[in-house]
């Protein structure tokens, strides 16, 4: 089977400093690969040059076998890529609606942007993702911390996304939050997503995942099947920098 | 993702059941009261059809100018340069009419094409340095600040060069037309545009409902709607009313009527009715805000105010954006130049002297926000007129020159002031 994703041999430097040191990683559709390290390991990095926020130095990313070039986010989101980023990256000064179709508005047969149709479209979508979800109205900034994860879900899952990233999607909710996250990656996993999941909590990682990928220094430590492994065995990993 | 607040809706307000905005409210009440003030201290001259049709005419430079400084501000930039700016395109627009066409071209004084000549060539210098600064900020990543008060030496004194320092005129007299009170329709054309605005606000304003209660969402109730509308047409055509009322002098009548060989009627009058600048900056405004609501550009214009970090990532170009802002406020300049020259009748060294200052106050008096992201076209529009009405009723107050400066100088930091407390009360500033 061909992986949905293949991140082979990437390379990216900030100044004189190796961001990442010729990692690879892949994922298959339905998988769910969680990314592991300490802080400034280079997960969040790696992930960035897939999403179109950096561009590497060197390597290539394959999507379904196809070499591609992933210059800025439009071209990540072309691809299906989608990512859910650990800041949420909502534009606060807007409701939901404008940030859930933001750069990919809606518009009306003569070119202009149709705001009652999008907020047709996310009350449809929201419906499904957090039913108690009311304010389609007001800016963002007046959302609860798992009201405004939910706006940004909803952008990543509404535009039929193949591949989603999500960073620490769980770092800023509390566990009711958290556990609607769980299922939710469970129910796109059936749907055949592949998701990459940036998280420092093994727990989470352990629950979630079917594999994982540990990173320290910007280098790539193993891959390994959660059924595999134990708790310990990738702390060892994350800290001691050592395969099981 | 629970809601803890999707409990029942409270009882709604009068203004939230109008869906007007309170910090509107707010800036036309302001307003009322600084020309009910003057109304009284100048002996019943300030709200006079006369009075008002000067003010309306002095406002419109510097509010066609803050209009694009709203989509600036917003982004989280400032253009110092507009004042220069407006000289710049005003002095090629008066070398491509006392020179280049009657002189290089020889096609002499009054040729019809000299206008929209003229008025081209402006909006294309006016766009192309302000896309030029724009390119800056945005690819170069030098700050607004740091670009546009360079540009504020650099353009004026460009300028300067271009004309010797001389004052050029007189201008072209079709061009005079958009000076304001030399181009005026009269009253039955300004009926007409009236009536047709009036149509189309209570077209747009239907349709707009019935769009919403389409898609099945809550809408405001059938009488709400109606107060609105009717608010909407006698605004409309209680202007229009004003400006009609504004009667042509005898003297200039006869000298009109004299012109054409004709002897006027006894009792003959005419009023001035609606001014070309003024409809100018209604076009600019309409425009803009349709650009501000309605389109993927103001969209992205106000999301990058919000969070410039987001904007890229959602693929949005905001470099690029950058230039097309600063290229759409360099153009609007251009427009102003129009308009201020104009109604000076000749291009003078001094045009435009200040006004960075009060198109940037228009702006923030209107509810723009310097740390991005919040502002709105009919805000910065009150603004500029609240500035002018101040302004001009000191001086026909016969407050010294000094204290009107001060003034308004104070005004403005006041106005910032409680923009702050109102926005921290209505919780839209953490």
């Amino acid at each position: 089977m061909t992986p949905l994703v293949e991140m082979r041999d990437i390379a990216l430097s900030f100044g004189g400093v190796k961001a990442i040191d010729h990692v690879t990683v892949d994922l298959y559709p339905g998988e769910v690969v969680g990314l592991l390290g300490h802080n400034g390991a280079g997960k969040s990095t790696l992930i960035k040059c897939l999403s179109g926020a950096y561009q590497m130095d060197s390597g290539q990313i394959f999507i379904e076998g196809q070499p591609v070039t992933i210059n800025n986010p439009r071209d990540a989101r072309a691809h299906n890529i989608e990512t859910i980023y650990q800041t949420l990256a909502l534009a606060d000064n807007l409701d939901a609606a404008s940030n859930l179709f933001l750069g990919r508005e809606l518009v009306s047969a003569g070119g202009f942007v149709d705001d009652d149709r999008m907020e047709a479209e996310t009350r449809r979508i929201m419906a499904r993702l957090n039913p108690n979800f009311r304010k389609f109205n007001v800016p963002v900034s007046a959302l609860s911390g798992g009201q405004r994860q939910s706006v940004a879900i909803a952008r990543a899952v509404y535009f039929n996304a193949k591949i989603l990233i999500m960073d620490e999607p769980t770092a800023a909710l509390g566990p009711h939050e958290t556990r609607m996250v769980a299922e939710l990656i469970a129910e796109l996993k059936r749907q055949g997503l592949g998701i990459f999941l940036i998280s420092h909590d093994i727990h989470d990682v352990m629950a979630l995942c079917d594999r994982v990928s540990v990173m320290k220094n910007g280098k790539l430590v193993g891959t390994e099947r959660v059924t595999d492994v134990t708790e310990d065995d990738i702390l060892g990993m994350i800290i001691l920098g050592k395969k099981p | 993702m629970t809601d803890t607040t999707s409990g029942e809706i409270p009882r709604k307000s009068l203004t939230q059941t109008l869906q007007l905005d309170t910090r509107l409210l707010g800036m036309i009440g302001a307003f009322v009261v600084i020309c009910l003030v003057f109304h009284v201290l100048t002996g019943q001259r300030f709200l006079t059809p006369r009075n008002i049709f000067t003010l309306t005419i002095q406002t419109v430079s510097v509010a066609i100018m803050a209009t694009g400084m709203v989509f600036v501000i917003v982004t989280r930039h400032i253009d110092l340069s507009v004042g220069s700016l407006l000289a710049v395109c005003s002095a090629v627009m008066a070398l491509v009419q006392v020179w280049v066409m009657p002189q290089l071209l020889g096609l002499g004084i009054g040729h019809p094409a000299t206008a929209p000549l003229a008025i081209l060539a402006g909006l294309v210098v006016g766009a192309s340095i302000g896309a030029f600064n724009g390119w800056l900020v945005g690819y170069l990543t030098i700050p607004a600040f740091i670009v546009t008060l360079g540009g504020l030496l650099v353009w004026r004194n460009v300028a300067w060069y271009l004309t010797s320092g001389q004052t050029l005129g007189p201008l072209d007299p079709n061009f005079q037309l958009f000076g304001g009170i030399n181009g005026t329709i009269g009253v039955t054309a300004s009926w007409i545009v009236g009536a047709l605005a009036v149509a189309a606000a209570l077209w747009f304003m239907a349709s707009a409902r019935r769009k919403k209660a389409g898609h099945g969402f809550a809408v405001k109730p059938l009488w709400a709607e109606a107060v609105m509308m009717a608010l909407v047409s006698g605004l409309i055509l209680g202007f229009v009313a004003i400006l009609n009322a504004y009667q042509v002098p005898a003297a200039r009548l006869e000298r009109v009527f004299a012109a054409r060989g004709e002897t006027m009627p006894e009792g003959y009058t005419e009023g001035y009715g609606l001014p070309i600048s003024v409809l100018v900056l209604v076009a600019v405004a309409v425009a803009m805000t349709v650009v501000a609501r309605r389109t993927r550009f103001g969209r992205y214009i106000f999301a990058t105010g919000g969070n410039p970090e987001a904007a890229a990532l959602s693929g949005i170009n905001t470099r690029l954006l950058t230039v097309k802002i600063f290229a759409l406020m360099g153009a609007l300049c251009a427009l102003s130049a129009v308009v201020a020259s104009a109604r000076a009748a000749n291009h003078a060294n001094d045009i435009g002297t200040l006004d960075e200052l009060r198109v940037i106050a228009a702006a923030v008096i209107g509810g723009t926000a310097l740390s991005g992201g919040v502002g709105t076209i009919y805000g910065a529009i009150l603004g500029a007129l609240i500035m002018q009405s101040l302004q001009s009723g000191m001086a026909m107050v016969g407050v010294e020159s000094p204290f009107q400066n001060i003034v308004v100088g104070s005004v403005l930091v006041f106005a910032v002031l409680i923009d702050i407390i109102y926005r921290k009360r209505s919780g839209a500033l953490k």
